[in-house]
């Protein structure tokens, strides 16, 4: 499918910020200032470290959390101040699959019950109801028989198809998946990942596509944003970003992933990246990433670094740009 | 070379099964392999293939009932462990093979600072004295990379981080220097830069201390950055096994091959599709007769459905089970990764 990038974004996200207060004078910063556009039709993948705000932001986009402060402009609406017959179409138009195919189905609802409960609140009588869940378990690779069964009954990979049903039901255009496919065996995940690829240019989807694999992310996306510690540190065209990574981290990053081939493993030097994540309980206001840069200077200590674009759609934020 | 080395342990047709009231479950199924002086063994599979029940057999830790041994000899520097007393198996575990569990974050006891879970493998053992105990229980939290190790000796596990608790993991497989360490899924639950770490400080400990290193994971690009021989499971199988560069580069089992091209890898470009293994895994329940893959191979033919494929060895190192293998077999040339094998 092609991407017009001159068109209006289908997804707008402006300094969006969601904190959450943990103690009297804590409050974590799950995501920070992030601001990033998707446009229809296009993969953006979100990639970055456990604990650095990609599925908080994600979840921020389809509301199941209430943003902090910042915007999330959805096809020219900003979702936070929707009225309720809008926000019931915001979720019939925005769907999200999950990370955990074992914890995000209901045990007592059974696979009919399941994909089909967004279509009884769109008021579909029984037989619709019945006709469409054929139609999309089928979609996914399973079938009718399927329906009346419950999810304890079904593998990983199956569990995860009923949840992309779920949220194909509604016939959305947004789709936010969540790692969808961390928690399934390698020989399962490439089944998962064919057919969100063929869903995408059956249906146009645009996809949010989360995940800290970045090989897979790079094999579904057009665009790449690159996430540490609530804010962003780079943003690319995926192949831009995976040839000429400019952010110390995204170097790191990149240089850490194992290549399934011995060769290219024992020759490939990581680029060492010193300690862990730090916490994100009261961050100082500086660059997140400088205590474990190697290039990091007084001013990484003392000031946020502002996103500037190094060349077409390639936004970097770090001060090292500056001095280039 | 690695050929040269000396066995240190050695699993013969070992065949491990649990008793369940929905009937027997067959995991491990005449399994054998070797683990040689200061080598990296890397045991490769999806989940269910019985990778983690063979590690543990190892070491006798799958509670028995409703585990059991059906079969199968395991010699340490020559002694069956599945003789051995109870007493002599305890010497054995953390004394002489140490195990690094997978997830960190679970396998730590909460209540116990980290420093006294170090010292702990020494409970029992005759010749140390507590100070003794502590100086090693130092020395070796310095060896596997903790910084302030004084301050840390006195930490929780909530007070560290899930890089720094498999550390700790490592420091406790290490502490009174084994011949082997068993790795299940060290980093499976480690964030990518982290990983790294780990397995940087695994290949630097095993320099320095000489220690072989079982490394069981699902990752094949852990397994090429690390090992030195790989063994691949399905089914409760060994459907392959051979050097590292063998089994990447002269792939020679259909399901090797499979596991390998249906990863999305750097190289690979978008769009282009991923050639995933359909179906799943087989019900070990009631094993299949034949081959445990016929049902998902691409190459399936009548023989591999009714008889199991025996064993064909195509170099020094180098085994299949694969009917393809037969010299009346059709010839076939599956997808391999590009490299040569030195």
């Amino acid at each position: 499918m092609i991407v017009d990038y001159n068109a209006e974004p289908l997804v707008q996200v402006k300094d969006l910020c969601k904190y959450f207060q943990v103690g009297r004078h804590a409050t974590l910063k799950a995501v920070d200032g992030v601001s990033f556009n998707i446009y229809k039709g296009e993969t953006v993948g979100l990639v970055g470290e456990s604990g650095c705000g990609k599925s908080t932001a994600g979840r921020c986009l389809i509301r199941l959390y209430e943003p902090t402060s910042g915007q999330v402009i959805y096809d020219g609406k900003d979702i936070t101040k929707l009225t309720k017959a809008e926000q019931k179409e915001f979720c019939h138009r925005v769907q999200m699959i999950f990370q955990n195919p074992y914890a995000s189905l209901n045990p007592r609802m059974t696979v009919k019950e399941i994909v089909g409960e967004g279509l009884k609140l769109q008021g579909k009588s029984n037989a619709e109801i019945e006709a469409k869940v054929e139609e999309l378990l089928a979609r996914v690779g399973l079938n009718k028989d399927h329906m009346s069964r419950f999810p304890h009954e079904f593998s990983g990979g199956q569990r995860q198809r009923i949840g992309i049903a779920r949220a194909l039901s509604v016939d959305p255009e947004f789709i936010i998946c969540d790692e969808p496919i961390s928690a399934l065996d390698v020989s399962i995940q490439a089944q998962v990942l064919n057919m969100l690829n063929e869903l995408q240019d059956e249906l146009g989807l645009t996809y949010l596509f989360i995940a800290h694999d970045l090989s897979v992310v790079k094999y579904l996306s057009e665009r790449v944003v690159v996430m540490y510690l609530g804010t962003i540190v780079e943003m690319a065209d995926s192949e831009e970003l995976y040839a000429n990574p400019m952010h110390p981290y995204t170097k790191a990053l990149l240089s850490s992933i194992p290549e399934a081939d011995p060769d290219k493993a024992k020759a490939n030097r990581r680029i060492p990246i010193k300690g862990e994540i730090p916490s994100p309980i009261n961050p100082k206001n500086c660059c997140r990433f400088a205590n474990r840069c190697e290039y990091a200077t007084e001013r990484c200590h003392n000031e946020m670094p502002a996103a500037r674009e190094v060349s077409p759609g390639h936004i970097v934020a770090c001060h090292l740009m500056d001095e280039q | 070379m690695a050929s040269k080395k000396e066995t240190i342990l050695e699993l013969k047709n070992v065949v491990y099964s649990f008793k369940t009231y929905g009937g027997e479950v067959k995991a491990v199924r005449d399994v054998s392999f070797d683990v040689r002086a200061g080598e990296v063994l890397g045991i490769v599979g999806e989940s269910g293939c019985g990778k983690s029940v063979t590690a543990q057999c190892i070491l006798r830790l799958n509670p028995e009932p409703p585990g059991f041994f059906e079969g199968g000899e395991i010699y340490y520097k020559g002694k069956d462990i599945l003789k051995m007393s109870n007493k002599e198996i305890r010497e054995i575990r953390g004394g002489e093979i140490g195990f690094v569990f997978q997830d960190p974050m679970t396998s730590l006891n909460p209540t116990m600072k980290v420093g006294k879970q170090i010292m702990e493998v020494f409970v029992g053992r005759e010749g140390y004295s507590k100070e003794e105990v502590k100086a090693k229980a130092l020395e070796i939290m310095k060896l596997v990379g903790i910084s302030d190790s004084e301050k840390r000796f006195n930490q929780y596990p909530h007070e560290l981080s899930g890089g720094m608790k498999q550390r700790i993991m490592i420091a406790i497989a290490l502490v009174s220097r084994p011949s082997v360490i068993i790795c299940d899924e060290p980093t499976t639950s480690l964030d990518v830069t982290i990983e790294a770490q780990i397995l940087e400080l695994l290949l630097e400990l095993k320099e320095k201390l000489g220690t072989s290193i079982i490394m069981i994971t699902h990752d094949l690009g852990v397994i090429a950055k690390i090992c030195d021989r790989v063994v691949v499971m399905y089914g409760g199988k060994v459907v392959e096994k051979g050097t590292v560069r063998e089994i990447y580069y002269q792939t020679a089992h259909p399901y090797t091959s499979g596991l390998m091209h249906s990863i999305a890898r750097l190289e690979t470009n978008r769009g282009e599709k991923l050639s995933p293994i359909e179906g799943t895994p087989p019900d070990l329940f009631s094993p299949p007769i034949g081959c445990p893959f016929a049902a998902r191979c691409d190459y399936c033919m009548d023989v591999c459905n009714q008889i199991p494929p025996e064993e064909y060895k195509l170099s020094d190192e180098h085994t299949t089970r694969c009917w393809l293998q037969h010299s009346m077999a059709p010839v076939t040339e599956f997808k391999r990764t590009k490299g040569e094998v030195k």
